[in-house]
This record gives C-alpha cells, structure tokens and sequence, in this order.
C-alpha cells in the first residue's frame, strides 16, 4: 500500500473527454475538462440520463473514453498496456452503486480479502488482520462470514465500500453512494467519507481524494466538497451556493 | 401470342425468378454464416492466445488466490463428474463388447474382443465421451456463470480492484478443465475395459484375463499414450476457451446468456469433433 502521489500533480486529469456507454458511439457528455487534485473531494451532480455512472466509469479508467485523454497520477491511461492499466488500478478504488457488484461465491470477509491476496501476496494472518480493521470500521464485522448476497441491500454498497478501501487506495470513486438509503445510513455514510477525507488510522493517516456522482445535491449539503455538474451533455464546475434544484 | 401461353411464359420467369432469389438468399446466408464462423475462429484463436501468455507470465502471481480455483475447477470438473463417468464407462465397456463380440461371433473371432476395445475405447470413444460429459456438465453452467458475471458487472468489478479477470476467470477454467478431462478419459478408459472384460466374461467368450490384457497390451503403442494426453489436453482447453470466450468476451444482457450458452455448446461439439479428426490424421502421420 505504497502511495507514489506527486503532492501538487493531478491524481486524476481528463483532457477534452468525451464519454459513450458501452456498445454505443453516441456520446453522452462531451469536452470534459477536468482535474482532481490531490486531497479533494468532488460531488458530481446530474439528473436522470445525464450520464453520470458513464462519467464516473470513464474518468475512473474503467472505461475507454470516446474521445480524449483521462490521465491517473500523470499516466495516460490510452497509452498503457492493460497489465499496467491494472497495476495503476490499484490506487484507485470505485465503489459500484445499487449492490456494489459483489463476487457470488465470495463471502464479506473473502472479497475485502482478495485484492489483499491477489497483490500483496499476504498471508492469512496479515490480510486478516487488515480485513478485521476494515470491517470494524465500517460496522459489517457481522456479515463477515455471510456471502455479500444475503446481507441486505443497503449494507451491499457499504461492503462494495470495504473491498474498495482494502489496499488502502489514493483516490476513491463512489457511484451515487447515497441514493436509496434511509437517513441513518446517509448519516453514517457522509461522516464515514469526511473521516476518510480527513484522513484515518485506516487510510494509514493520508487524505484519501473522494469523487462521488449523486443526483441529489440536497444528500451532500453542508459539505465543504467541491462540485460539478453534468447537464445538457455538458460538464461543468458550480460553486457551493449554485442552485442544483433545476436539474433534479 | 395467346393469354394462355403469356400466362405460361410469366408463370416460368417467376420460377425461375424465385429459384435465383433462393439461390441467392442461400449463397447470402452461407456467406455470412462462413463470415461469422471466421470471425468467431479469429476472436478465440486471440482469446487463447491472451490466456496462455498471461497464465504463463503471471504464472508466480496470486498463487493464493489462482490456486484453490484451480483445485475447485478440478473439483467440480472432475471429482464430481465420477460417478457419473463410472456409470457411462461400465455402459461403454458393456456396449461395445456386447456389440463386438455379437459381430466378431459371425466370423468366429470372438477373441479379438480386447484389440477392438483398444482401438475403439482408448483411441476415440473414451476422450469423447469425457469431452462431452464436461461440456454438458461444466461447459454449459461456464457460460452461464461467465455470461451473469459479466452481465451483473462482476468482471468489471474485478477490473476495478486491479484484477485480471483472464487471471481470475479463465486460467483456472483451462488448466482445470484440461487436467479434469485427461484424468476422466483415463479412469473411463480403464474403467471400460475392465467392464467390457466382465461382460465378455459373462456372455462366455473363451478370453482368459491374460490374454485379454496381452491383446489390449499388443494393440497399444506408445503413440496412444501420448495422442491420448495431448487430445485430452486439448478438448480441456477447447472447451474452456470457447465457453468463457462466448461467456466474457462481449458484452452480454442477461437475456442474452442462454443464446451464447447454446452458441457455445454447439460451437465446442464441432470443435471437439474437428479436433479428434485432426487426431486420427495425426495417428497415420506419425
């Protein structure tokens, strides 16, 4: 869990991006200019089809741009092979929303487990002890031994949360993290992300970058997070006082 | 001209109108047929290529991880498949014999019994059937398991974490499957000779056990242990390959799983068969 981050370079950098669904040419949001700083934390807003999950994926490297240049820690990611591309994933997490597309035959404490495994080469001792830190944090230790599956759906997203914190990553995409919760999960949520923010024992003391889509603006009020907006196929970036009601 | 016959002239352009629309509709559709299948060749000849060169350099990597889902491939490709491959080896050895030693009776050479189960058992029945006991059993639920992960954006989520889904996904399919089919094709092959001994025991052919071994051990030679592993290997890695290539390559609906599920059976039938045909040629060759 090295963090190589240069201290004032971008983390992330997306050069007149242009963002398509999958098995699609038209582009759904297009000249997206943007960086993300190291330290910062970014709400990204949008209404129904505006393409937010679509910009999320695409500046988190998931996805291939349409068009452009999306850099992580100065890399173009176009230009890397994909043995690369998946080394420099591990700086990066992502948090999927509804259910956080867990593994089926993995049970909680496997997949918070598995990057754990599969990277650093832990032993059982050692990924155990990490896993136990993680799910203690995010109050799942009693799903530990449960399949992803049969915990409950609000609970899936914050083990989604967990396998995304295990190696400890430099910049954290959440997809529409607070959609569909009840006000006390919301609560844990925003202050389990202002911790992170701030920094942790868990996050090894280092400000963990935060970039979450919403669409509501109204779940993250308070914050002293940046913001942005995706409306009309257009990206842009509003101030704090900026009305969002227009769009949701 | 008559109505008559200018009824029976536009009548047979029709014909021959419609027959040149078939024959074209029918090159049309063999073309994009042949295209297809070419298309599908040139993906999973990549696909196998992209498996093996990252099973190989990343070979030292994740053993934790790629280990035990190579042990659960073998598991559930092989071990679990035993008593149902017990029941088709006993079957295999009472058939063929029953059939044999009914033919060979007419000619009074009922004790050729064990050099036709040599040649039909060990050389094609036995890594058939194991073939195609795996892709019913294991191939199909392959693309079916590969095709929701990728639907449910599983193997995106892999990608997420850093990890290679080839890695994680289909290396373990290939070297369980290949090892599974070989050690099935061998426990079917000992299997139904034994059992097509007991038959022509039963029905009283006068084979002694030592002759019948002494026949098996004379029509063998070392080309069929070899051919037979490498076969074995192959169908292994042809159907690993081609079910997880139907099941991740493209990008699925979950509506679309059992359309590539049934693409998939259909496309490792016609390979595992092209294969063994490019076994018997070998077999001449060397």
């Amino acid at each position: 869990m090295e963090q190589k981050s240069q201290p004032d370079a971008p983390l992330v950098e997306a050069i007149d991006v242009g963002i398509a669904r999958p098995r699609s040419n038209q582009l759904i949001v297009s000249h997206v200019n943007w960086k993300v700083g190291a330290g910062e934390f970014w709400v990204v807003g949008g209404g129904q089809g505006a393409g937010k999950t679509s910009f999320l994926c695409t500046v988190a490297g998931l996805w291939r741009p349409a068009a452009g240049v999306v850099r992580h820690f100065g890399e173009d990611l176009a230009e890397l092979s994909e043995q690369k591309l998946l080394r420099l994933r591990t700086r990066v997490g992502f948090v999927f929303k509804g259910g956080g597309r867990m593994l089926a035959d993995l049970t909680v404490a496997e997949s918070v487990a598995l990057p754990l495994y599969y990277h650093l080469d832990w032993t059982d001792e050692q990924a155990g002890e990490r896993v136990k830190v993680i799910l203690q944090a995010t109050e799942l230790e009693w799903a530990a031994d449960s399949k992803a599956q049969d915990a409950g759906w609000g609970c899936q997203q914050r083990i989604g949360l967990a396998r995304a914190l295990a190696l400890n990553p430099e910049v954290l995409f959440l997809d529409e993290p607070l959609s569909g919760l009840d006000a006390h999960d919301r609560n844990w949520w925003r202050k389990f992300l202002e911790t992170l923010w701030q920094g942790t024992p868990l996050t090894e003391g280092h400000k963990m970058t935060l970039v979450a889509v919403t669409n509501d603006f109204g779940l993250w009020s308070g914050g002293k997070h940046r913001r942005g907006l995706l409306r009309g196929g257009r990206w842009e970036e509003i101030g704090e006082r900026e009305e969002i009601a227009e769009i949701v | 001209m008559s109505t008559v016959m200018l009824e029976s002239v536009s009548g047979t352009e029709a014909a021959e109108t419609q027959a040149v629309s078939l024959h074209r509709t029918f090159l049309r559709k063999a073309g994009h047929a042949f295209i297809r299948a070419k298309d599908d060749l040139h993906g999973m000849s990549a696909f196998l290529i992209i498996t093996l060169s990252v099973a190989l350099a990343k070979i030292h990597k994740a053993k934790k991880v790629i280990q035990p889902l190579i042990r659960g491939q073998i598991q559930r490709a092989g071990i679990n498949l035993m008593p149902m491959i017990t029941f088709l080896a006993l079957a295999l050895g009472l058939v063929v014999i029953g059939q044999t030693v009914f033919l060979l009776h007419n000619y009074g050479a009922e004790s050729y019994a064990g050099t036709v189960m040599a040649s039909v058992v060990v050389r094609e029945l036995g890594p058939l059937m194991a073939a195609m006991l795996v892709l019913a059993r294991v191939g199909a639920a392959n693309v079916v398991e590969l095709g929701t992960a990728r639907a449910l954006g599983e193997v995106e989520a892999l990608e997420a974490l850093g990890i290679d889904p080839v890695h994680y996904l289909v290396v373990p399919r290939v070297i369980g499957m290949a090892l599974a089919i070989f050690s099935l094709t061998v426990y079917l092959i000992m299997l139904a000779l034994f059992s097509g001994y007991l038959f022509a025991f039963i029905e009283g052919v006068p084979l002694q056990p030592g002759e019948y071994f002494r026949q098996l051990a004379a029509a063998l030679l070392w080309q069929d242990f070899v051919l037979v592993a490498l076969k074995t290997v192959c169908f292994g890695v042809l159907i690993a390959i081609v079910t997880c290539y139907e099941g991740l390559a493209a990008p699925l609906r979950l509506e679309e799983v059992s359309r590539a599920t049934t693409s998939a059976v259909g496309k490792c039938i016609v390979g595992v068969v092209l294969l063994d045909a490019a076994f018997i040629v070998l077999y001449f060759v060397i």
